[in-house]
């Protein structure tokens, strides 16, 4: 295979991948803030102590962090369907993918809001801050070093799976060097994907890293 | 300006707070002195109820905090400053953002929000850094942002938790300085908690004395000084104890240069040795204990100093 002819399928595989993990991203950082947030706030010492809710929370994370993705993929098929009306493409993909990295991030969340000082937090309730004021205003900018660290983390994940969720038609990078590489032989073309995989990763955490580290103003 | 009666705090089976009484005069600052462990931080988190007392009241600025509802308890907290030992600063934010949260916490307008953050900057001494951030303070200017910050809302009050702890001995000079000319210049009442004599000396009026959670002693200084067997007295004047047999230990507040011991010696008959004894400098005027040993005419002598107004003890 020559150049001029992978070139094509690198760049649209590469979009694909662009698509699922754009995707993905932006609804696990919906979903997973929020629940990571709950996690922290719902805990004993918290700003809501809930304990009952925070325990069913904490098992339903624990649950999808320890299910590995190929099973977790197959499992909520049905699940996809009902959301996206196919399990075939893109969209579909995305599905189990927001579904796999929601309790990951929401943990990094957690772990993020966790390094914010109690005594930053007490200084605002002594301020007379609400609290939905020290969320946004004192635990969300405080942690977003650590919360950008995360996302990262979460992206290079996304990324991996993404390559595994593709195998099941959506397409991507992964597929690509599975489809060429592993089924027609092209190991040239499996050589240059898996290069680009780990040019684009290299990419996405030195980003974030220099920007969690020009946010840390310690 | 902050009552409290009756406060008991138990943290499941340790009793922080074991039925403690306060009174803090408007205006006046007021120490509570205590080694780590006696209760002062829960004494002081309970005064703005970041703790819930388990049992008696809170009044603040003649409002019983212990009875309101979460939201105006919120409203009341806007009127009592509090500042940290470690700063408690958002390192997310630049100085002038510090201080400017309360005011957007108070929802006061960005206008009068940078007005108003300017001049509080001003008055700690901070003009012209609020854009620096956290980060490139030194101690001590940490501690005035945090002042500034306590006092955004204009509070009555000021509540400090060993805010000078973690400063080196001229940087606490200085914000001692600065939290009396604070108390003197805009008649802001203090309540400051610490573990050092050294604070209580330089800038208290009142003081209590905390131990396992109860309070030992309290009361304006220098009526302490005053009182037969104070323990503040024992700890602002060391002096070896118990006092030997017989010596007789003279507490004196006031004029320190009255030659008095010269004046007994002449005119009675007695022979004075000093055994030890020290003069401070205090907020309400300088104050001094003298430990010496009299023979002879020891009874009108001693009568004599107690007239003059000098408390006398004599160990047996
Ligand atoms: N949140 C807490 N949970 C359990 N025990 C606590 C808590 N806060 C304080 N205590 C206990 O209460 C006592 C008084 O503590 P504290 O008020 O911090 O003393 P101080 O400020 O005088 O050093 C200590 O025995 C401490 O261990
Ligand atoms: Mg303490």
């Amino acid at each position: 295979m020559t150049w001029d002819e992978m070139a094509p399928l690198l760049w649209e595989a590469a979009g694909q991948t662009a698509q699922m993990v754009g995707w993905s991203t932006l609804f696990t950082v919906l979903f997973g803030l929020p629940l990571g947030v709950a996690l922290v706030v719902f805990d004993r010492g918290g700003l809501l102590p809930l304990p009952a809710l925070k325990a069913v929370l904490g098992v339903v994370v624990n649950v999808g962090r320890s299910l590995p993705f190929i099973v977790l993929m197959i499992a909520i098929i049905p699940f996809t369907r009902l959301v996206v009306g196919t399990t075939l493409g893109t969209a579909a993909v995305v599905v189990p993918l927001t579904v796999g990295a929601v309790p990951f991030f929401a943990r990094l969340v957690e772990a993020a809001l966790r390094e914010v000082g109690a005594d930053v937090v007490q200084a605002a309730q002594a301020m007379g801050a609400s609290r939905t004021t020290i969320v946004g205003k004192v635990l969300l900018p405080e942690a977003l070093p650590g919360l950008v660290a995360g996302l990262t983390v979460t992206v290079v994940a996304l990324i991996g799976y993404s390559a595994m969720a593709g195998t099941v038609g959506g397409g991507g990078l992964g597929d690509l060097a599975v489809r060429y590489g592993y089924q027609r032989f092209e190991t040239l073309l499996m050589i240059v994907t898996v290069v680009v995989l780990v040019v684009i990763v290299q990419l996405i955490q030195s980003l974030g890293d220099v920007v969690a580290r020009r946010l840390a103003r310690k | 300006m902050i009552k409290v009666s009756g406060l008991r705090k138990l943290y499941g089976d340790t009793v922080a707070l074991d039925g403690v009484d306060l009174h803090v005069r408007e205006g006046e600052i007021h120490g509570v002195l205590g080694r780590s462990g006696a209760g002062k931080s829960t004494l002081l988190r309970c005064v703005n109820l970041l703790e819930r007392p388990t049992e008696g009241t809170v009044t603040v600025a003649g409002q019983e905090l212990t009875a309101l509802p979460g939201r105006e308890l919120n409203l009341a907290r806007r009127r009592i400053g509090m500042i940290h030992q470690h700063f408690a600063l958002l390192s997310s934010r630049t100085v002038a953002g510090n201080v400017a949260f309360p005011l957007e916490v108070m929802g006061v307008p960005r206008a009068e929000r940078r007005r108003r953050v300017a001049e509080l900057l001003d008055l700690v001494g901070l003009g012209g850094r609020g854009g620096d951030h956290p980060h490139q303070l030194s101690g001590g200017q940490k501690q005035r942002v945090g002042i500034a910050r306590a006092l955004a809302g204009d509070p009555a009050v000021l509540l400090s938790d060993e805010a000078t702890s973690a400063l080196d001995p001229a940087t606490t000079r200085s914000i001692l300085d600065l939290l009396k000319r604070l108390n003197a210049e805009l008649g802001l009442t203090i309540l400051l908690i610490t573990h050092e004599m050294n604070v209580v000396k330089s800038v208290c009026d009142s003081v209590a004395i905390m131990a396992a959670g109860r309070v030992e002693e309290s009361g304006r200084i220098a009526d302490l000084i005053r009182t037969p067997g104070s323990r503040l007295t024992k700890e602002i004047f060391p002096l070896p104890d118990p006092a030997p047999p017989g010596s007789v230990t003279l507490t004196f507040t006031g004029d320190p240069q009255r030659p008095l011991v010269s004046e007994v010696a002449r005119k009675f008959d007695v022979e004075i040795s000093i055994l030890g004894g020290s003069v401070e400098e205090l907020p309400g005027g300088s104050a001094g204990r003298l430990r010496v040993a009299v023979s002879g005419e020891t009874g009108p002598a001693l009568a004599y100093l107690r007239e003059r107004g000098l408390l006398v003890e004599v160990a047996s």
